[in-house]
């Protein structure tokens, strides 16, 4: 009997510990998968090139501001493998890098662009699919985690097929339409371009990211890119609403205004 | 024994179950019209047999591969039917608006001085509707769209939505236009007011298993409106509760309230089907195939110029 008693009394304390447990955990994902939940970024100068490069100027006018920063590369072995016809289109468009971006226009990044733009970007890991927000330009998709399907039409952001081998999220990502770049110097690829990425908990607040590149019209061999994305910690950080189309309509349509003739 | 069922509950009932799931593909497409048709007065709900006769008179009246009515209505349903995905049904209600509230189902008046700047806006985008690129309305410009929310008026096509929820956020992407509104759930403050989106600043709570979302912090310029239907205006005191309420294993109950006191002379309230759907939610690539803007840009200067023309050939 007293041996009852004495359980009895330890219940509530262990109910009200296991409701505090389950109360309190961070943003809490489906049973048995890691929680990739959160607001993430790169923080690297990827954006600017994908291989390791020193500083160079900007538009003169801006100044410091303008200026490349220098930054290490995020390809793996370094080298791109451009096929010799590929290799000659990338040079081109790095020297057309200021009008030729698509980023200029405020076009959706593509996938893995989107990963490491100056901009955080937003997990939403719900139970039958996961959502992955760009603050820039607006940019969304949505990853289908039931069985894979092909993908319809191509779109800028893709198609996403997504599943589990462990703790990562395997992401195939296909259906990209030719017109995104990896990088503001012109590093880019075609509509046979292939992405598999890998996002894998560090620790709570590091997510290690890759993507491996096959497209055979473009490359001779598959490549792949990695870097850590980093939790942002801030207490009420959140994406900020960025709808650039705006901010470049001056630039694309400010010739098509109506000119006011003066008498 | 009590407390070891208590025990049990507590470990398998996780979080995620404690408020209802509003995730899935949606789609908000019906035949109910915005506003009320005067004629019906004070009439909230069509019978069933009602709600035939309307369906079928409504599905033939907005068809657009008719070819009646002469050439003028000819060329005006040019968008023909392959574009109009609208449903052939009202909304599961049978309601005769979308609008609840006030009880004629129609928007309140303006008040006068909004009226007064309505009509001056009216009048200058009569005279020069594409000067440039921001006298033209937002759809235009792929900046926002009537399903765009909030609040998330129904169009004539690429109603789905697709939702995705968090036990912290809720994510609301609409098909219409790509347009995405993550909106937080922990019961942080707003951003202060200088910081202003098109979409505005939305903050979520549970209110029982009704999730409402309070929006404020709305950019507007003289062509925001609600929806293309209507000709609504909108100006900084712009305030929206929406409230999504799980009524079916296959619908959402959506309202919201539009509170700007300084152009409606009242709230009013809006409610809308969101009907499970099989998707998938296509990516709506807008503004980057947006010839349209630099189209109607350009037509307008051809026009500008013809006049020109015109004048300096009649002196």
């Amino acid at each position: 009997m007293a041996y009852h008693d004495r359980v009895a009394r330890l219940i509530p304390a262990v109910v009200v510990a296991a409701l505090l447990a389950v109360l309190s955990a961070p943003a809490q994902a489906p049973a048995g998968k890691p929680n990739l939940n959160g607001i993430w970024q790169a923080v690297n100068t990827a954006n600017w090139d994908i291989q390791t490069h020193g500083p160079s100027p900007g538009p003169p006018a801006l100044g410091a501001i303008g200026t490349i920063p220098p930054g290490l590369g995020v390809v793996d072995g370094g080298e791109l493998p451009y096929l010799p016809e590929a290799a000659a289109k990338k040079k081109q468009n790095f020297a057309n890098r200021w009008t030729a971006d698509p980023e200029i226009k405020c076009y959706m990044p593509g996938v893995p662009r989107a990963t490491y733009m100056p901009y955080p970007f937003q997990i939403l890991q719900g139970t039958n699919s996961i959502m992955i927000v760009y603050e820039y330009a607006n940019a969304v998709r949505t990853i289908n985690m039931g069985p894979p399907r092909e993908a319809q039409v191509d779109s800028w952001m893709g198609w996403s097929n997504g599943l589990w081998e462990g703790k990562t999220l395997v992401v195939d990502v296909t259906g990209q339409v030719d017109q995104t770049w990896f990088d503001r110097s012109g590093d880019f690829h075609s509509d046979a371009l292939h992405v598999v990425e890998r996002y894998t908990p560090v620790n709570e607040n590091v997510l290690q990211y890759e993507a491996t590149i096959e497209d055979p019209k473009v490359f001779s061999r598959p490549w792949k890119m990695s870097m850590p994305l980093y939790r942002r910690l801030e207490k009420n950080a959140q994406l900020m609403e960025f709808k650039c189309a705006e901010f470049v309509e001056e630039l694309l349509y400010g010739p098509l205004r109506r000119k006011v003739t003066k008498p | 024994m009590t407390y070891r069922v208590l025990l049990l509950v507590s470990i398998t009932v996780p979080v995620w179950a404690q408020h209802p799931s509003f995730e899935g593909i949606w789609n908000s497409a019906s035949l109910t019209p915005f506003q009320r048709p005067a004629e019906l007065g004070n009439k909230e709900y069509y019978t069933e047999q009602e709600a035939a006769v309307y369906e079928k008179n409504k599905a033939q009246e907005v068809n657009r591969d008719r070819r009646d009515g002469g050439q003028e209505a000819d060329i005006a349903r040019a968008y023909n039917e392959l574009w109009f995905d609208r449903g052939s049904k009202l909304a599961r209600t049978r309601r005769t608006s979308m609008i609840i509230d006030p009880p004629d189902g129609r928007v309140p008046p303006m008040t006068p001085e909004a009226r007064k700047k309505f009509q001056a806006i009216q009048e200058k985008f009569a005279v020069h509707p594409a000067d440039g690129p921001e006298d033209r309305p937002l759809p235009d410009r792929c900046l926002m769209f009537s399903q765009s929310g909030p609040p998330m008026i129904p169009g004539n096509y690429n109603d789905l939505y697709q939702i995705v929820q968090t036990p912290e956020y809720i994510s609301i992407l609409a098909e219409m236009g790509n347009q995405v509104r993550v909106i937080p759930l922990d019961g942080r403050s707003h951003l202060p007011q200088n910081v202003q989106g098109w979409m505005g600043d939305s903050r979520g709570h549970w209110e029982g298993d009704t999730l409402v979302v309070e929006t404020v912090n709305f950019r507007f310029n003289d062509r925001s409106r609600f929806g293309v239907q209507y000709d609504g205006m909108t100006d900084k005191n712009l305030r929206i509760t929406e409230r999504f309420t799980r009524t079916s294993p296959d619908s959402i109950l959506y309202r919201a309230i539009i509170d700007d006191p300084t152009v409606y002379t009242k709230p009013w309230t809006m409610e809308v089907s969101l009907e499970k759907s099989e998707g998938p939610v296509y990516e709506y690539a807008c503004h980057e195939g947006n010839y349209g803007l630099a189209g109607v840009l350009a037509g307008e200067r051809v026009q500008e110029k013809r006049a020109a023309e015109q004048k300096g050939a009649n002196r």
